[in-house]
């Protein structure tokens, strides 16, 4: 094992960024198999815990690429909000909490067969594009810090972050108004 | 490391969040599988941020955060007045456009 990792260190050159690149390995498996699992699991409350598992190795990517405060939002919006709301959803739509066999649609081997068809098509133009090529390697960046992002919002970015508070003004008022009991 | 790598986790998550999408029959579930592709863009976004120096990559990927917020709350409050009508969250029970 060890033995297998030095020489595909050695193999690949010393450009080759080897702990990123094994903390990239261990995030990206757990994230995709956990999303699997949420996709295909018969119980909605394990679904929603999948889902967790999933945004927090999406925030562990956003560490790895030095977004700091975009982890940090992760964490509080998705994992503290978002998933709450999904849970109350869960919660408020079906008593019974145990597994459900009829969650699935019968004509899952077209949805199976239209993502794998979108994932050959984006991952080959990306292969494409990019490839192993040099200049798409992600050495020596700076971290992008939260001054930095703050700054960045207050002043080239005001007017999309003033729409965006006025959405979620409207969104808020707009949920309030749908699901009120008259 | 490479930009590929990041560009290709992505990719798998948004098609995962596809195939939820088209096979899940539950509306809380097929919101879950929006959040999914959602957070395959925000990889996206941010790993582009990083590989061209550029902090709008972050920004936009905290703007998408706010804006799925703001779609998870409306969305989950159409999902609760279809349980509510209809008894029902499956979402090929929804289909007329009036009552």
């Amino acid at each position: 094992m060890l033995a297998s990792v030095s020489l595909f260190a050695q193999a690949t050159g010393n450009s080759w960024d080897l702990p990123a690149n094994i903390a990239f390995g261990i995030i990206s498996v757990i994230a995709i198999g956990a999303a699997l699992r949420m996709v295909t699991t018969n119980n909605v409350v394990h679904s929603a815990l999948y889902l967790l598992i999933v945004l927090a190795s999406v925030a562990a990517v956003y560490i790895l690429l030095g977004a700091e405060f975009a982890a940090a939002t992760q964490v509080l919006v998705y994992i503290g909000a978002i998933l709450v709301l999904l849970l109350f959803g869960v919660m408020l739509t079906r008593a019974r909490l145990g597994g459900d066999e009829d969650l699935n649609y019968e004509q899952r081997w077209i949805g199976l067969g239209v993502s794998l068809l979108l994932f050959v098509v984006m991952g080959y133009s990306i292969w494409e594009q990019y490839g192993s090529k040099d200049e798409a390697k992600l050495i020596g960046y700076e971290p992008q810090r939260t001054a930095e992002v703050a700054d960045a919002i207050f002043s080239t970015y005001i007017v999309p972050f003033e729409a965006v508070s006025v959405l979620l003004l409207a969104a808020l008022i707009g949920a309030v108004v749908v699901a009120r009991r008259d | 490391m490479y930009l590929t790598q990041y560009l290709l986790l992505a990719a798998a998550l948004f098609c995962i969040g596809v195939y939820g999408v088209l096979t899940r029959r539950n509306g809380v579930m097929v919101l879950m599988s929006i959040e999914l592709i959602l957070n395959a863009v925000n990889i996206n976004m941010v790993a582009f941020g990083t590989y061209n120096a550029d902090i709008g990559g972050q920004v936009f990927a905290l703007f998408i955060i706010a804006v799925a917020a703001a779609e998870v709350g409306v969305g989950l409050a159409i999902v609760l007045l279809i349980y509510r009508n209809r008894r029902s969250i499956d979402v090929s029970d929804a289909s007329l456009m009036r009552g």
